[in-house]
């Protein structure tokens, strides 16, 4: 993301809004991104509004009113010369948007976000099954952003422990060799503001897994999410929450997949069968 | 994608907090899926969701790339469109999600999807004694359960509780903790209103799963606290 110094004026809302803190004002009153910081997440341009007042002329009304210990202020969503101005990126630094835009789809996966559909579509892929668990760790999140070679240090721990890495996750995609957990060394010096990492084991494994990445968390310069899910048994209860009570988890939160999807591509009337 | 599951907060917190998702899977039950993605953001309408998106068009609270002064100044901002209009928009696929406030809306839609059974998989984002409270009344039986566990890492690099709670409801990251300790700080110093610093912030969630209620509480409580 570049800012334009011909249209910023230096109103400074764009600062905050910058989820990694690359945004300020610099020397020349005008605000400026921090290229090694930014992590291509477009959420100064996403999510600011635009108006679109010529940059000269409010530089000048901001000087005047200054004078005269006023301020102009726009609405604190607000950019009011349209001044932010996307990049064409190359690789490797288009590795930061495809993993800090959440409106990128990923090539990888065919679809949008930082990992895949993991059990949210369950019902149909039967990807996790009983007695499996499927775990979604997610490095950076929340809010603090994190570079791949603190993700790699994590994925040779995890794969040192056996892990088996999902093969349609944009991490994996970027591994050199997906038994060692190695990811491809042009990327390790890049930042995103976060990545997931999914893998799956068998219940029994969980405890030695979760212990395997709380380690591996105290050597990272960046926080990390760990979601753990599992196939539920046919009166919908599940073994992994006592598991997990009993590592010392809380367990409040979770999310559920109802059931209610099905296989319907080629069948008559849109109805098929559940998974 | 795990956006809506690493939400901030003591239980007592999240009690206002349902987020329904609908997805396909591609060469599962991609096939006509918009219309039934449509059928799905239709049918939550009559239980007044609070908030809607599906991460590939932006949400009801989205930003304004068009504004000038006459608009600004005279027309007035236009910072949440209709539902149908989002609704009517949908072109892609991507995660279908609504937010609720209260617990006997999410289980009223549920009824409702159960009956509509549009064949997608749907997901219910929430404290989890409270889904699967009511998956016992709706007579649905959970298929699969993913749990979000405390953060790792180095955990003094995130910021305040408060802040935290506030940010952590969108779960890409966009709204960053800068902006929402600005809110709170305008907020408390009188320069804006309670519920217009909520929209602000939903306006950089893009999956539409920003809770504009429990954000409002978040804010009072916060504010008043100081």
């Amino acid at each position: 993301m570049r800012i334009s110094k011909k249209k910023c004026v230096g109103c400074a809302n764009c600062v905050p809004v910058c989820p990694m803190g690359a945004i300020f004002i610099g020397p020349d009153q005008l605000a400026a991104v921090n290229r090694e910081a930014c992590v291509e997440c477009h959420t100064c341009y996403r999510g600011l509004s635009f108006e679109r007042l010529p940059g000269g002329p409010v530089r000048w009304a901001r000087r005047a009113l200054k004078m005269v210990r006023l301020r102009f202020q726009p609405d604190p969503d607000l950019c009011p010369t349209e001044a932010l101005e996307p990049e064409e990126l190359e690789w490797p630094r288009i590795v930061r948007r495809a993993f800090s835009d959440p409106m990128v789809t990923h090539e990888s996966t065919g679809i949008h976000g930082r990992g895949t559909a993991e059990v949210k579509t369950n019902d149909v892929t039967g990807r996790v099954g009983t007695g499996d668990a499927g775990f979604v760790v997610e490095f950076g999140r929340p809010g603090v952003g994190v570079y791949f070679r603190d993700v790699d240090k994590a994925t040779r721990a995890l794969a040192h422990e056996g892990a088996a890495f999902e093969r349609e996750n944009p991490v994996t995609s970027l591994m050199t060799d997906v038994n060692t957990g190695r990811i491809r060394e042009d990327i390790l010096n890049e930042k995103v503001l976060s990545c997931i990492v999914e893998l799956k084991t068998r219940l029994e494994e969980v405890p030695r897994i979760l212990r395997a990445i709380r380690k591996v968390s105290t050597t990272l310069d960046t926080v990390v999410s760990i979601g753990v899910s599992t196939r539920c048994d046919k009166d919908g209860t599940d073994p992994l929450r006592a598991l997990l009570s009993k590592q010392g988890y809380d367990t409040w939160r979770a999310k559920v997949n109802l059931g209610m999807g099905r296989r319907s591509n080629g069948m008559s009337g849109g109805k098929g069968k559940r998974a | 994608m795990t956006n809506t599951l690493h939400r901030f907060g003591r239980p007592e917190t999240l009690r206002d907090d349902y987020i329904v998702f609908a997805m396909t899977s591609k060469g599962i039950n991609d096939e006509g899926a918009i219309e039934k993605v449509q059928a799905f953001f239709r049918a939550s309408l009559k239980h007044k969701p609070i908030n809607m998106g599906n991460a590939v068009i932006n949400p009801l609270y989205r930003p304004e790339k068009d504004l000038s002064f006459i608009k600004l100044y005279f027309v007035g901002r236009r910072e949440k469109i209709a539902p149908e209009t989002f609704i009517a928009e949908i072109a892609a696929l991507g995660t279908a999600a609504v937010v609720f406030d209260n617990r006997g809306a999410m289980a009223d839609f549920l009824k409702d999807l159960q009956e509509l059974d549009l064949g997608l998989s749907v997901n219910v984002s929430a404290l989890i004694d409270d889904v699967r409270e009511v998956c016992g009344e709706v007579h649905l039986t959970p298929h699969s359960v993913e749990y979000s566990l405390p953060f790792e890492g180095d955990t003094t690099r995130l910021p305040e509780r408060e802040i935290l709670s506030l940010t952590t409801m969108c779960g890409h990251g966009m709204i960053a903790a800068n902006f929402a300790r600005k809110m709170v700080d305008s907020v408390r110093e009188g320069r804006l209103e309670r519920d217009q610093a909520c929209r602000y912030m939903a306006k950089f969630c893009v999956c539409g799963v920003f809770n504009t209620t429990r954000a409002l509480r978040i804010l009072e409580t916060t504010v008043k606290g100081a």
